[in-house]
């Protein structure tokens, strides 16, 4: 409709093909019933009511106005005629609360982003409220991605018994499960190795060196089974460990002897690494290497008190008194017949290994480096007990029997291992292993099951029970001219850990052969009833 | 974050098989993470939900329980959610 200003209205006008326009002007009237007409008379309508209506028809009046709000025709675009915009890829970590905001718009739109088949992947999230709250739920993670590494390695553990067990006869074997090993401890080889009497599933590693030439550093770790990767404890030492201890009810305090004579109490409750103890400055430390310590009943004043033996031959005792070791000499051992009397302060007689008996804990075993066993009490400091011609060589490991209070171990690199009755001058049962045996234990489940580890990288499992003469599982457990130094078992599941030269700790599951429970009273004293 | 945490993080990160790490706060927007800004907003947002639900139907079951972790293995990966402990 156009506007006729000579009759002063709108007037319907028709539109022909051949129309020529000759002149437009752009006016200001509009028909009051058109669209625009109409908005603007609404809004005439609203001005005039602006004062005094009352609050509710007004909000009533202005939302109906709302729904003919029109949209703006010059800025507006429908939805539906954009194009969706990926958003820009940023990678690498992000990580700071300046960079939050950013991912809460990204939050609104979604990409699609394409996994990658093919080999089992993981994703972890942690969720942590605070700071220090993520060390604990990072280790959580830890632990289950170590789960999933070493799954086929866990379920053995748990569940894998060797079913060929049966048909083998009285043989058995051992399988090999987790390796333990840190790359920082490369160069170092194991000398000690205990496992937690609480805490079932972590075990303690000295780290140093056999050899006089070789000396460094040393380390002292911790590892658990649930995480087989990395350690859950390290410490650095300056001398290499040579023997360690965990206290039986405590087990937070490790005590450690080092090969420069220096003992040391370590807490694992506290974060630092350096020792809670030290005896490195005080007076009474051993000249030579501590070869072995052992955690003792607290005392009187129910201090903490562990005793060494070394290379000094000397046995020492000592006690945890507020911030320092108090040292009480115990014994020294003996020296040799061969060496001439003006020489006898001179050359000690080298201790090399050191065991309390678990019920009559005054009683102790020390072996020499000259092959001897000498028995002592705590309450004798002048002189031995009784005296054993073991080994012709190193007497490296004795150990008293868990179960039956009279029997002892002992192993020597003379390539024997030999049962005694301590009333007994001579040895009970021998076995000759064709090298050099580091080390000997007992079994916590039986008393007749004991395995020894020799320098040929073999451990040798006996169960005097069942057989008497021969081993029932020789088997080479690391590969070619690694040594085994150490072996330990579990004090609850049915597997044993081995320490060799090269720094690994392996860990291998007993197959059932070689956990029989004897079913007869105390099989030990039958068997040595019948030798 | 302590260094401590960095290196268990970089140590999981190097794991074989191991995608991705998502550090995420406990209104559920992640402070940080290995992957990308899109599938960590991705995870982030769904997974928290069910966070919550699991955590609620363990504590349900026994008051005195609590969530330790959560495994979510699908036909191509496995997703692993470790709650905080929330300190009352």
């Amino acid at each position: 409709k156009l506007l006729s200003f000579q009759e002063g209205c709108y007037k319907p006008i028709v539109f022909v093909d051949q129309m020529a326009i000759h002149f437009e002007l752009e006016g200001n009237l509009v028909h009051k019933e058109s669209d625009e007409g109409r908005r603007l008379m609404a809004k005439q309508a609203e001005v005039d009511d602006g004062g005094g209506v009352e609050r509710p028809d007004n909000v009533a009046i202005k939302a109906a106005k709302r729904e003919q709000k029109l949209t703006n025709q010059f800025n507006f675009n429908e939805r539906a005629s954009q194009t969706l915009n990926n958003t820009p890829r940023v990678r690498g970590p992000t990580g700071y609360i300046s960079e939050v905001l950013q991912l809460r718009w990204l939050s609104k739109k979604y990409d699609l982003t394409d996994f990658n088949s093919g080999i089992q992947k993981m994703t972890c999230i942690l969720f942590s409220s605070r700071m220090r709250l993520i060390s604990k739920v990072v280790k959580i993670i830890e632990r289950m991605v170590n789960q999933n590494i070493f799954d086929d390695v866990a379920q053995d553990f748990m569940y894998f018994e060797d079913a060929s067990d049966e048909f083998r006869g009285e043989k058995g074997t051992l399988l090999p499960l987790w390796t333990f090993q840190y790359d920082k401890a490369k160069s170092l080889s194991v000398t000690a190795l205990c496992w937690n009497h609480k805490y079932n599933d972590l075990f303690a590693v000295g780290l140093g060196s056999h050899e006089f030439t070789q000396q460094g550093g040393g380390m002292l770790l911790f590892y658990t089974l649930k995480n087989p990767s990395y350690p859950e404890f390290i410490f650095n030492t300056a001398s290499g460990v040579m023997c360690l201890d965990i206290h039986e009810h405590l087990s937070y305090l490790v005590a450690v002897g080092l090969y420069d004579g220096c003992v040391a109490v370590y807490n694992l409750k506290k974060k630092t690494d350096q020792p809670i103890y030290n005896s490195r400055a005080s007076s009474g430390k051993h000249t030579s290497a501590v070869m072995q310590v052992k955690w003792q009943k607290d005392d009187l004043d129910s201090n903490h008190n562990f005793i060494s033996v070394s290379a000094d031959g000397r046995l020492v005792s000592w006690t945890l008194v507020k911030h320092e070791l108090v040292f009480t000499e115990i014994i020294k051992l003996p020296v040799i017949d061969t060496i001439p009397d003006d020489l006898k302060d001179v050359i000690p007689t080298v201790g090399t290994s050191l065991d309390f008996h678990k019920q009559k804990d005054y009683s102790f075993l020390v072996g020499t480096e000259h092959g001897k066993i000498h028995k002592g009490s705590k309450y004798y400091s002048s002189k031995f007990l009784e005296k054993y011609d073991a080994h012709f060589m190193n007497v490296t490991r004795v150990k008293w029997n868990p179960f039956h209070p009279d029997v002892f171990i002992s192993c020597g690199w003379d390539w024997m291992v030999k049962i005694w009755d301590q009333t007994m001058k001579s040895p009970v049962f021998t076995f000759e292993l064709k090298t050099s045996v580091t080390d000997v234990a007992w079994a916590p489940y039986s008393s007749t099951v004991f395995a020894a580890v020799t320098t040929d990288g073999k451990v040798h499992v006996f169960d005097l029970n069942i057989n008497k003469y021969e081993a029932l599982c020789q088997q080479k457990v690391v590969s070619k001219k690694t040594k085994l130094f150490n072996i330990e078992f579990n004090p609850v599941h049915p597997i044993i850990i081995v320490g060799d030269d090269r720094g690994h700790v392996t860990s291998l599951k007993l197959s059932p052969n070689l956990r029989k429970k004897p079913k007869v009273g105390d099989a030990l004293i039958l068997c040595i009833g019948l030798q | 974050m302590t260094a401590e945490v960095e290196e268990t993080i970089k140590r999981i990160q190097s794991q074989k098989g191991v995608q991705g790490i998502i550090i995420v706060n406990a209104e559920g927007i992640p402070i940080k993470s290995t992957l990308d800004n899109s599938s960590t907003v991705q995870y982030a947002g769904n997974v928290h939900q069910l966070l919550m639900k699991a955590r609620g139907m363990v504590r349900d079951i026994d008051p005195q329980n609590d969530l330790t972790f959560l495994r979510v293995r699908s036909k191509k990966n496995e997703i692993m959610i470790a709650p905080g402990v929330k300190t009352i």
